[in-house]
C-alpha cells in the first residue's frame, strides 16, 4: 500500500485539476449554480482529506475558501472576477504548498497569510467565529462527587443503531456506577411494539469526572431521549452529616412520587418501601433505585468524615498570643545578639550567635503555624446562609468549596467573616439568575456558588465565583461616570472598570433589595480586607458569571519591611508597597519650587518629606532618598535621608493610647534595642492631599 | 470473527485514513467510494457498521442512510457519518435519516476509534 502521504498528492492532483476547470468555467458562467458546487466540492474534498493526511495549513487554505463559495452557494455573496482569479491563485498556492512537502521549494508564509487574510476579509461580517474562551472553570473535577442519571431513551434507539448495554458500559468506566433498570413503562405483550426500547435505566455514578464527561457519552442519543443529570453528593458539598436523604424525599425528588401521595403513606406507618410497592405507587425497581442512591452516599459521608478526625489538642487562644509575643521579644534580642557578636572578632560568640538565630526562625516559623487554622470551618458557616438567602430571593443555589484545608492565621480567619458573607450575598442576589432566566439562557437551573482558598507564595488567594450574570460593564461605567467617579470620554480596560465597583458610594442595584444593594457594600468589603493588608479583585464574564478574589497575607504578626532612617529616627515601610528607591538630590529639590513632585522616568510623581510630617529637626543630607510606594491613589514619593535595607519585621501593636495616631499602624523593636514606628503609607498620602486642600483655602 | 466496518468517502485519503485506523484496531475494512457503490457492496456481502461521508457525488450520504435503514437486515446497523464544523445541520438531517452518530471531520485516529469501539466493539 502506497504511504498516505503519496495517496493525498495523487488525490490532491486530480482535485486541483477538477477546481481549475470549475473555475475556469465558471468565469464564462458566473450564474451557474452547478459550477458553484463543483468548486465547492473540490474544496470541501480536498479540506478533509488534507486535515486528515496532516497537511494542515492546506486544510486551513481550503477551509477558507470553501467557506466564502459557501456564502456564493447561499447568496450572500456576489461571485466576481476578483474572487475567481483569487481563488485560482490559491489553488497555484495549494500545489505549491504540497509540493514543497515532497521536495519541492517551501512556501513563504507570508504569502499564505495574504491570501487566508484576503479570503477572509470577503466574509460578511456575521461568519467571523465568536472567540471562544473564558476563565471561569467550573468547580467540580476536584476529587469525587455523585451523581443521579436518569436515562430514559426515546422508542427508536435500537432502530438507529445504538445499543443500550454500550452506553452504560461507557458510564460504567467513568467511576464506581450502580445502574437499576426500570421496567414499568413495558406496555402488555398485546401493545408492545418488538422494535421499540420501553426501558429507561436509573444510574447511581461516583466519579472524579464532571457532569459534561457524563453527557459525553449519551452525546450521540441526548437529542432524542430524556436526559436527568443531578449532582447530588460531592466531597466539597456542604452538606456533611453522615446522614443522608430518606428514601420516600428521593423518590419525590426524582418524580416518581407526588409528595402528597408520600404524606399519605408515611401516615400509615409501616415500612414506607413496602407499603408503596404493595399499593402500585412506585415500581421495585424506582425503590431498588433509590435505595442505591442512599446507600451509596451515606457511606461516602461515612469514609469521608472518618478522614477528618485526626489527633488534635485544644488550647486556648491567648496562650497561643502570649507566645507568638514572646517569640516577637526573642527575635528582637536574637537580632541584637547577632548585631554584637558581628562587633567582636570572637569566632566562638558568632557561632553561637547564629545557631540561636537559626533556631529562633525556626521556632518562629513553627509557632506562627500554631496560630494557623483550615478554612474549612468558616467555609462551612455560609451552607446555611446560601440556603436561606436563595430561598428569600427565589433563587436555587448550591454552595461548593474548595481548599478548605488551606490554612490561615486566626485572626485574618475571624475578621474574614463579613467580608465573605457580603460577596456570596451579593453573589445571590445580583448574579446568580432566577431559575427560569437560567434555563432560558441554557445553563442548569441551580446556580452556583464556589468558594475556594488557595496558598500563592506569602499569600492566600481566596475565590468567591459564581455562575450567574457577570457584571454588565456598560452600566458600571455609566454609574461611574454619573457619579463623577472617571470622566465620560476615559477609557479603561474592563479589569479597570468592574473594579470601580469598589469605590465609595458605588452601586447599580436598580432595585434596592433587603440583602444587599444599599449601595455600602463593595466599598466596605475592601476596607476590611485592606485593614489585613490584603486585596480584593473582581473578573467577570458576561452571562458565565463573577469571580472575586481576595488576596491575604499569611500571617498579620510579621511582615516584610524595608528600614529608613530620617534624621535620629528610624521607620519601617511595608516593602509590598515599595516599588523603587530614587536618589533626590538637593538641587532638584530646589528647581521644583516647593511643589514636592519629581520625574519618574516620565511619570510625575508627588512627594512627601517625611521629615516635615514628622517635624524632624536636623540637617538634610546632600542626596535624600525616595522610596516610591504604589496605592490606591497611584505612585506616591516618601522621603528620608537614607535607605538601609530589608527588615523582617515583627509587629508590636502601640498600645490603646496611641491606637488612633494617623500614619502609624505599629511599632517593632530593633536589633540594637531601638524603637521604629512603622508607617501606614495610605493614611499618610490621604493626610498629605488634605493638608494641601487646607493651605490652599 | 473480525468485525466488518464499511468505510464511504469519496476521498481516497479519507479512506486510506479509515482502513489503517480501523484496520490497526482489528476491524475488517470494506471500502466504498459513493453512496451508490455503498449499497451495491452492501446487496452483496454483510457488515457490522457503517461509517459515511456525507457530501459525495452519484448518492450522498444522507440518501445513503436512508436506503440501508429501509433494507430489512440493516435496519439496526450502527452508522457513524462524517460531517464537518461547517454543516452543523447535516447533523440534524442525518439523524432524521437514521444515522447513530457523528463524527467531525478532520478526526484524529484516536477519536475515531473511540467512537467505533463504543458503537461497536471489536
Amino acid at each position: 500500500m502506497s504511504s498516505l502521504a503519496d495517496t493525498f498528492r495523487d488525490e490532491a492532483g486530480e482535485l486541483l485539476q477538477e477546481l481549475e476547470a470549475a473555475l475556469l468555467a465558471l468565469e464564462e458562467n458566473p450564474d451557474e449554480a452547478s459550477l458553484v458546487d463543483r468548486v465547492f466540492r473540490a474544496l470541501h474534498t480536498l479540506k478533509g482529506a488534507g486535515g486528515l493526511a496532516g497537511f494542515d495549513a492546506v486544510a486551513e487554505l481550503c477551509h477558507e475558501a470553501e467557506t466564502v463559495f459557501e456564502e456564493v452557494r447561499s447568496g450572500e455573496q456576489h461571485l466576481d472576477r476578483e474572487l475567481v482569479s483569487q481563488a485560482l491563485q490559491a489553488k497555484d498556492l495549494l500545489r505549491l504548498m504540497i509540493d514543497a512537502e515532497f521536495g519541492g521549494a517551501a512556501v513563504e508564509p507570508a504569502r499564505l497569510a495574504g491570501m487566508l487574510a484576503a479570503f477572509r476579509n470577503r466574509l460578511a461580517p456575521t461568519a467571523v467565529a465568536p472567540g471562544a474562551g473564558g476563565f471561569l472553570a467550573s468547580g467540580a473535577g476536584r476529587g469525587q462527587s455523585t451523581y443521579r442519571i436518569r436515562f430514559r431513551p426515546g422508542p427508536g434507539l435500537f432502530r438507529q443503531g445504538i445499543q443500550p448495554q454500550l452506553l452504560l458500559g461507557e458510564l460504567c468506566r467513568l467511576g464506581e456506577a450502580v445502574v437499576v433498570a426500570q421496567l414499568d413503562h413495558v406496555p402488555p405483550l398485546d401493545e408492545l411494539d418488538p422494535e421499540a426500547c420501553h426501558v429507561y435505566w436509573d444510574v447511581i455514578l461516583t466519579t472524579g469526572e464532571d457532569e459534561n464527561a457524563i453527557r459525553d457519552v449519551f452525546i450521540f442519543v441526548e437529542d432524542d431521549c430524556e436526559l436527568h443529570i443531578q449532582l447530588v453528593d460531592a466531597d466539597g458539598l456542604v452538606d456533611a452529616d453522615g446522614d443522608y436523604k430518606k428514601l420516600g424525599e428521593i423518590l419525590v425528588e426524582r418524580g416518581d412520587l407526588p409528595r402528597e401521595e408520600l404524606e399519605k403513606f408515611l401516615a400509615e406507618k409501616k415500612r414506607l418501601g413496602e407499603a408503596l410497592v404493595a399499593a402500585g405507587a412506585v415500581d421495585g425497581g424506582q425503590i431498588e433505585s433509590a435505595l442505591a442512591e442512599q446507600e451509596r452516599i451515606q457511606r461516602l459521608r461515612r469514609e469521608r468524615q472518618a478522614a477528618e478526625v485526626s489527633d488534635s489538642i485544644r488550647v486556648k487562644s491567648e496562650r497561643l498570643d502570649k507566645l507568638v509575643n514572646l517569640i516577637g521579644e526573642l527575635v528582637t534580642v536574637q537580632a541584637r545578639l547577632s548585631q554584637l557578636a558581628n562587633g567582636r572578632e570572637d569566632a566562638v560568640l558568632l557561632a553561637v550567635a547564629e545557631e540561636v538565630e537559626r533556631l529562633t526562625w525556626e521556632l518562629r516559623d513553627q509557632v506562627l503555624t500554631i496560630r494557623m487554622l483550615p478554612i474549612g470551618s468558616t467555609f462551612s458557616r455560609f451552607k446555611r446562609l446560601v440556603r436561606d438567602l436563595g430561598e428569600e430571593l427565589g433563587k436555587d443555589v448550591m454552595l461548593f468549596t474548595e481548599g478548605g484545608e488551606t490554612e490561615l492565621d486566626k485572626t485574618v480567619i475571624e475578621r474574614l467573616g463579613d467580608p465573605l458573607v457580603h460577596l456570596i450575598r451579593n453573589s445571590i442576589d445580583h448574579g446568580i439568575e432566577s431559575p427560569e432566566v437560567r434555563r432560558a439562557a441554557g445553563k442548569p437551573a441551580k446556580g452556583r456558588i464556589t468558594l475556594s482558598a488557595e496558598h500563592s507564595g506569602a499569600n492566600v488567594l481566596i475565590t468567591v465565583a459564581d455562575d450567574g450574570l457577570g457584571l454588565d460593564r456598560d452600566r458600571i461605567r455609566a454609574k461611574a461616570v454619573e457619579r463623577g467617579l472617571i470622566a465620560p470620554q476615559a477609557e479603561l480596560a474592563d479589569r479597570d472598570i468592574f473594579n470601580l465597583i469598589f469605590l465609595p458610594g458605588f452601586s447599580t442595584a436598580e432595585q434596592v433589595s433587603s440583602v444587599s444593594g444599599r449601595g455600602v457594600g463593595m466599598d466596605v468589603v475592601r476596607q476590611a480586607i485592606e485593614s489585613l493588608r490584603g486585596s480584593v479583585e473582581v473578573a467577570s464574564d458576561p452571562g458565565r458569571g463573577t469571580r472575586f478574589v481576595l488576596k491575604l497575607p499569611l500571617t498579620l504578626a510579621i511582615i516584610e519591611g524595608l528600614l529608613v532612617d530620617v534624621g535620629s529616627e528610624r521607620f519601617i515601610l511595608p516593602l509590598a508597597d515599595v516599588e523603587e528607591c530614587i536618589a533626590l538630590t538637593r538641587a532638584e529639590a530646589a528647581a521644583t519650587h516647593g511643589r514636592n513632585l519629581v520625574n519618574v522616568r516620565g511619570e510625575i510623581v508627588p512627594y512627601i518629606p517625611l521629615s516635615e510630617v514628622f517635624s524632624l529637626g536636623g540637617e538634610r543630607p546632600e542626596i535624600e532618598q525616595i522610596v516610591i510606594a504604589r496605592l490606591d491613589a497611584g505612585r506616591v514619593g516618601f522621603v528620608v535621608d537614607r535607605v538601609i535595607g530589608e527588615h523582617q519585621t515583627v509587629i508590636k501593636n502601640l498600645g490603646r493610647f496611641y491606637q488612633g495616631v494617623n500614619g502609624i499602624s505599629g511599632a517593632t523593636i530593633l536589633g540594637d534595642g531601638h524603637v521604629a514606628l512603622i508607617l501606614d503609607l495610605p493614611q499618610l498620602a490621604v493626610q498629605a492631599v488634605q493638608l494641601e486642600q487646607a493651605a490652599c483655602r | 470473527m473480525a468485525k466488518r466496518v464499511m468505510a464511504v468517502d469519496d476521498s481516497a485519503t479519507v479512506r486510506q485514513v479509515l482502513q489503517m485506523t480501523l484496520e490497526g484496531a482489528g476491524y475488517q475494512v470494506v471500502e466504498a467510494v459513493d453512496g451508490r457503490d455503498a449499497l451495491d457492496k452492501l446487496g452483496r456481502t454483510t457488515v457490522d457498521m457503517m461509517v459515511t461521508d456525507l457530501n459525495m457525488p452519484n448518492m450522498d450520504g444522507i440518501d445513503l442512510i436512508r436506503h440501508v435503514r429501509q433494507s430489512p437486515g440493516n435496519r439496526f446497523m450502527p452508522i457513524i457519518m462524517l460531517t464537518t464544523e461547517s454543516q452543523p445541520e447535516k447533523k440534524q438531517e442525518g439523524k432524521a435519516a437514521g444515522a447513530s452518530g457523528w463524527i467531525v471531520k478532520p478526526f484524529k485516529p484516536e477519536q475515531l476509534l473511540a467512537v467505533v469501539r463504543m458503537i461497536c466493539p471489536a
